[in-house]
């Protein structure tokens, strides 16, 4: 007979009490794990949808000039040449070293056309990857699926009056309008938007780009050192990180996952003081017990023992039956409350860590009332008999 | 310390609760000895003090006034740790209602006073076996408590209260809650255990018991009288 075996006997034959000692502990690491997993979820959810909210870095040509443009008005009224690259070298782009954060990258063309004796800004795109990285462009008729087609923004079609179907001559060659686009807001409504290759030929800039466009997959990317290894391999060209956009990419998901630790601290606490409560009840219904222990030679140590070991084995079992209860639930609540979300799967490093965490605050949790036990004077314990 | 060769010597004992408002002596005075290998009942009406005699003198109950020795050391000059310790070598509690571990089965409530002697596995399988079997409960050593009569449970207070071999054994009203047959069975138990060397200090208030023991001593509001 050890004393573990007192332990270990009064756990097996009461195991309804001591599952409801174990109940604050299993509601306090369910509760976490669930909080964590639909955090985890959200947080990719919330990121995949801000990445398709366009570019987070810009590409330009270096120049000493500085722009007179401010949300879409020109101020300065002054034009100057631009140097643009060479298409044949944008490839030296996925040599850089985060060149698996790299998502889309949308070079472009820009210059200006006379239409119906009007300039107009002429942008040549890559339509798979502008449509990937414009994923909110909203359009009538259709987007170009030939070389011959355009789109239009909103602001050129309502200027021209064109529509889909109208054709347009742009230097030599004649275009099919097959689409325009909803207003945006931005400079694609002054645009018509053709590929690449056909807006480079209108233009007299064959091979040539004026920007380039990057969406990086933002989860954990170093968005600065990207930049710089983006400006390393293109030394001619200027690479800007929209910070704000990073930024608040960041800001939201931070302030989700401080959410969550808060809801959680609270949660874990409230189980603590649950188990606390529940032990010091337990406590004070062995007193006959404790007495008889401490009449037959148990030291005051010996019986905090006792307590300790029970608290020990209630949050390890607590532990497990939290963590696998907050994946059940995880999993089924997560197609609930985020459209299109998927269980992440099961984390066994969180799963250790709930086993020694829930261990651990069921001994601390337990300290007083165990104390409380092995300080019980044995005459006042024994007359209870 | 005291200089005298009594295995328990009780001088000038004094005990006082206080309940609510009230001052309430349990003892008054009490002085007596008890020699090894006695067999002695205490006796006396409901709330004579004699269950808080018997507390004092297994260490569990400091007195107000007065010394309890036994063999010779000063019980409450100790720590409370020593006293456990005395407790654990040198007494066997037999309390009123048997009060066993309900958890626990026979084996375990028998062995549970070597959990704490640092006795290997096999010496305590040994000694509880050995119990057990004086008792006359070697087939029921896997039941639990409440699976037992009165009598049993009884049996297998005294094997806990014994499985130590300890000088000295306290009994608390062992035959309070049993029938007159099984009470004369478990003062035969007693007796036998007496023939072995156990001193015996049983509290009762059944005068038909008296007849088992050496020697008598009586207490009446708060006062022995040996």
């Amino acid at each position: 007979m050890k004393l573990y075996n007192i332990s270990l006997g009064n756990i097996r034959r009461r195991k309804g009490k001591m599952l409801f000692l174990a109940l604050g502990l299993i509601i306090g690491v369910s509760t976490i794990v669930t909080l964590l997993a639909i955090t985890e979820t959200m947080t990719a959810d919330i990121e995949e949808r801000l990445n398709q909210f366009g570019a987070n870095i810009v590409m330009v040509p270096k120049t000493e000039n500085l722009s007179l443009n401010y949300g879409g008005i020109d101020v300065g009224g002054v034009s100057y040449e631009v140097i643009e690259f060479d298409q044949e070298n944008l490839a030296r782009i996925h040599t850089i070293k985060n060149a698996k954060n790299l998502g889309v990258v949308a070079p472009k063309v820009l210059g200006q056309v006379n239409i119906n004796e009007k300039r107009i800004l002429l942008m040549g795109v890559i339509f798979d990857q502008e449509l990937a990285l414009k994923t909110w462009w909203q359009k009538k008729g259709t987007f170009p699926a030939n070389l011959d087609e355009v789109l239009l923004g909103s602001s050129v079609a309502s200027v021209l009056g064109l529509s889909p179907g109208d054709k347009i001559s742009m230097g030599d060659a004649v275009f099919t309008v097959s689409g325009v686009l909803n207003p945006t807001g931005a400079s694609e409504d002054n645009a018509v938007i053709a590929e690449l290759g056909a807006a480079q030929t209108v233009l007299g800039k064959k091979g040539k780009i004026t920007l380039v466009e990057i969406s990086a997959f933002c989860r954990g990317c170093p968005i600065s050192e990207m930049t710089l290894q983006i400006a390393e391999a293109f030394p001619n060209a200027k690479v800007t990180a929209m910070k704000q956009a990073v930024m608040s990419k960041m800001q939201s998901m931070e302030m989700f996952k401080s959410f969550s630790l808060g809801v959680s601290i609270l949660v874990i606490g409230i189980g603590a003081l649950l188990v606390m409560v529940t032990m010091m009840g337990s406590v004070n219904e062995r007193t006959r017990e404790i007495g008889i222990f401490r009449a037959i030679g148990f030291r005051q140590t010996h019986v905090m023992q006792i307590i300790l070991l029970e608290a020990l084995v209630l949050g390890l079992f607590g532990g497990v039956f939290g963590f696998v209860l907050g994946n059940l639930v995880a999993w089924g609540i997560i197609p609930v409350v985020i459209k299109d979300g998927v269980f992440v799967g099961i984390n066994y490093q969180l799963g250790g860590l709930c086993l020694v965490m829930a261990a651990a605050l069921s001994l601390l949790a337990s300290l007083y009332p165990a104390f409380k036990a092995g300080r019980m004077d044995p005459s006042d314990a024994l007359r209870a008999l | 310390m005291s200089q005298t060769q009594h295995l328990i010597e009780i001088q000038d004992l004094g005990k006082t609760y206080t309940s609510g408002k009230n001052l309430v002596t349990a003892i008054d005075r009490m002085d007596f000895c008890i020699d090894d290998g006695e067999f002695v009942t205490i006796m006396g009406q409901s709330g004579s003090g004699k269950s808080t005699l018997l507390s004092s003198m297994g260490a569990l109950n400091r007195p107000t006034r007065g010394k309890v020795f036994v063999d010779s050391l000063d019980l409450y000059a100790l720590t409370h740790e020593q006293r456990a310790d005395f407790r654990s070598e040198y007494l066997g509690f037999i309390f009123q209602s048997f009060q066993l571990i309900p958890y626990l089965t026979v084996l375990e409530n028998i062995k549970l006073p070597m959990a704490v002697t640092g006795r290997t596995k096999r010496e305590q399988h040994h000694m509880a076996v050995e119990v057990i079997e004086r008792v006359g409960l070697k087939t029921k050593s896997d039941r639990l408590p409440d699976q037992l009569s009165g009598g049993e449970q009884e049996r297998v207070a005294i094997a806990r209260a014994i499985v130590n071999k300890p000088p000295i054994i306290l009994a608390d009203e062992p035959t309070g809650n049993l029938d007159s047959e099984t009470a004369k069975e478990i003062m035969g138990l007693l007796k036998s255990l007496n023939r072995d060397g156990h001193t015996i200090i049983m509290v009762t208030h059944n005068t038909e018991m008296e007849k088992f023991a050496s020697r008598t001593i009586r207490v009446r509001d708060g006062n022995s009288h040996a």
